[in-house]
């Protein structure tokens, strides 16, 4: 079928629910309202009241709670509206959720996933344009993914649902509505830990991941005009990180730059950059490069391009390496 | 135009009065009022132990239950065994009752994870150090076992202070909207670390929080073991029976430090604490034992003996635990080890066997 992201997202959780019982879905007006971004539509007709809830306007009360759900037993699939209202909820989820197997030694898990729409790129108001993912993916004993495509997003949402260990599932909100692809209806899942190779190329490697993969596309396009064949990795799985697929790609190319929205200091790319470094520095041909947000609060609308990655200084970044 | 829309009015129950005198049955059997007063002692017996053994660097940080014996143990005594009993982190004698092996206490307190390794036939959650944030557990418990038709109840405690806490609020109001089968259970100590009651909250009562979240609050006197059961058991049978939350604010005191790396005299009267000692929780149902004849020198000799015992044995078990294998502290973060962890697991050993 040909779905765009929001609507992979729907059917995956739709798919689960009639699957598994006790996949239960909270947060704020996701029943009748469908979602502030329709993604819960049509579930709350399906599955009634007490497996899609509108909570009361609480984010750390909507983690807590989940907590206590899976621990109970049942799958709950959190919704945190916006990615900028994470952080009262950040308390729940590191010193609870990502704990509690390893402080009771197994006795008590906490099988949740948290879906939070993320990211910039959609004119949107302050805090609701956020990249909070190194908060997540800096805590031990959790799980952190973001798909690029539908596709990607209903097989990794599938396997969120069924992982034991509690993910936060980031959904690009510039790529809710993207162009539609084929999705098919069949059951399948996208394994946590697994990045994707989207385009093959011999001279660079651009590694990202959620709306930056699509900019990585277009700095790629650029870049054949000027004969370099960049290879494209999507991270996907951000945690746990496939270093084994950036190593091998960096090992053939011998230039990486790592593309990320969030700021620089810190980011995801750090991580990346240094991994390389350690595992192979010999492999490289140049130092790598990191395109990313700056260090400065997301800027309001007005100005938020000016923050946000894009293909020029993507592509930049490339033949900079390229003539290193 | 100008009415009174709301009243509303908060009770205190109390039904042993610090002679010993009960003002209305106790509903309970003379064989559990034993019961109950063997585990309070117990629990004092293992609490003092434990004090000394930190002070001898035998344990960790250890937080003392002192005076709250009443409090804790008529509580969680209360319980049905499916039921779920959600503690803070001073509950060790609630954890006692509901069959926590003491040896694990100790192993918790002493610096090992394997302490809160809950016996999996026991619905008590681990203790949560980060205070007020386990009543959303609670709710979250409470909510799934009313969503998948378990017929039981849940209780959670927490402190004075932890009512200043948001994450305590959002509890209850989920609690009230969702009318979830649990108690919560605030044990009003008097102190958190050194704030006293009075500068946490404006309101006169703890209990009539509830209120404003649409539930009913009560006060009890947390010293007297009668009145903490009775309001726990109606609290956990209104539960049950789909009739939503209760908080029931259990006003006691901590007679010892907030833990054994505080020093409570840098904050408080001696006078204040010889006050509450004339309310101990022990000593007041002994003196109703005593005179319902349920009580005698030679049972109480016995008892301590006895009592003495399981905290020395504890003790020895305790301490005769091997350590942990050190590569087990990579494998309980996720249910299967990563790669990452494996290597670090790896680079562990690697540096144990170069120290060696």
């Amino acid at each position: 079928m040909m779905l765009n992201m929001a609507q992979a997202i729907n059917l995956a959780l739709k798919q689960e629910m009639e699957k598994n019982k006790k996949v239960v879905l909270l947060g704020e007006d996701i029943g009748v309202d469908g979602g502030v971004f329709r993604v819960t539509e049509g579930l709350l007709e399906r599955f009634g009241p007490n497996r899609v809830i509108d909570t009361p306007l609480a984010e750390s009360a909507i983690i807590g709670t989940s907590i206590g759900m899976a621990i109970y037993g049942l799958k709950p699939v959190a919704e945190i509206q916006f990615d900028g209202f994470l952080y009262p909820a950040l308390d729940q989820l590191i010193s609870h959720a990502a704990r509690i197997r390893n402080r009771s030694r197994g006795r008590f898990t906490c099988p949740l996933v948290v879906r939070i729409p993320c990211a910039g790129g959609i004119h949107a108001p302050e805090h609701h344009s956020e990249s909070p993912e190194t908060h997540i993916v800096h805590t031990p004993g959790l799980k952190a993914v973001m798909p690029s495509t539908p596709y990607d997003a209903k097989g990794l949402l599938t396997a969120a649902m069924r992982d034991p260990d509690p993910v936060v599932f980031f959904e690009p909100k510039k790529l809710y509505r993207s162009p539609k692809q084929e999705v098919p209806e069949k059951d399948y899942d996208i394994p946590i830990g697994k990045a994707g190779v989207t385009k093959e190329g011999g001279d660079v490697t651009l590694v990202s991941w959620g709306t930056m993969v699509h900019v990585c596309a277009e700095a790629a396009e650029k870049l054949k005009g000027k004969n370099i064949d960049a290879e494209i990795i999507d991270v996907r799985s951000l945690s746990p990180l496939d270093t084994e697929t950036i190593l091998n790609s960096v090992q053939k190319t011998g230039r990486a730059v790592i593309v990320h929205e969030a700021p620089r200091t810190l980011g995801l790319g750090a991580e990346i950059a240094a991994t390389i470094s350690e595992a192979d520095i010999l492999s490289l041909k140049a130092p790598v490069k990191r395109v990313t947000g700056f260090d400065i609060p997301m800027p309001l609308a007005k100005h938020e391009n000016l923050y946000l990655p894009d293909a020029g200084r993507v592509s930049r970044a490339a033949e900079e390496v390229m003539k290193f | 135009m100008r009415k009174g829309i709301v009243r509303f009015s908060v009770n205190y129950v109390q039904i042993l009065d610090e002679n010993g005198k009960c003002s209305e049955s106790t509903e309970l059997t003379n064989e559990q009022v034993k019961e109950i007063y063997e585990l309070m002692v117990l629990s004092r017996i293992f609490d003092e132990k434990s004090v000394k053994l930190q002070r001898e660097g035998r344990l960790g940080t250890y937080p003392p239950v002192r005076g709250q014996e009443a409090a804790q143990v008529a509580s969680a005594y209360a319980l049905d065994k499916k039921d779920w009993m959600i503690p803070a982190f001073r509950e060790n004698a609630s954890m006692i009752v509901r069959g926590l092996p003491m040896e694990m206490l100790l192993q918790y307190w002493g610096g090992d994870e394997r302490g809160q390794k809950i016996p999996a036939d026991q619905n008590n959650l681990t203790f949560a150090i980060p205070v007020g944030t386990q009543p959303l557990h609670a709710v979250g418990i409470a909510w799934a076992s009313k969503i998948m038709g378990d017929k039981i109840a849940s209780l959670v405690y927490f402190g004075d202070g932890a009512t200043s806490e948001g994450d305590t609020s959002e509890a209850m109001n989920f609690a009230g909207v969702f009318s979830l089968p649990l108690v919560f259970a605030c044990m009003n100590n008097q102190w958190a670390i050194s704030v006293p009651r009075k500068k946490q909250t404006a309101a006169e009562t703890i209990a009539q929080k509830a209120i404003a979240f649409g539930f009913d609050g009560i006060q009890v006197d947390g010293n007297d073991v009668f009145a903490v059961y009775k309001a726990t058991k109606d609290a956990l049978e209104k539960a049950r029976s789909g009739k939503g939350p209760t908080l029931i604010e259990l006003f006691t005191y901590r007679m010892g430090d907030h833990t054994t790396a505080d020093d409570a005299s840098r904050y408080r009267k001696k006078s204040e604490i010889d006050e509450w000692l004339k309310k101990d929780p022990i000593e007041r149902l002994r003196k109703y034992m005593e005179s319902n004849k349920l009580w005698t020198k030679d049972y109480e000799e016995k008892l301590l003996v006895k009592s003495g015992k399981k905290v020395e044995d504890a003790i020895k078990k305790y301490e005769s635990v091997p350590m942990e294998d050190p590569g087990k502290i990579f494998e309980y973060v996720y249910a299967g080890m990563t790669e990452k962890l494996e290597n670090q697991q790896k680079s562990l050993e690697r540096q144990d066997e170069s120290k060696s």
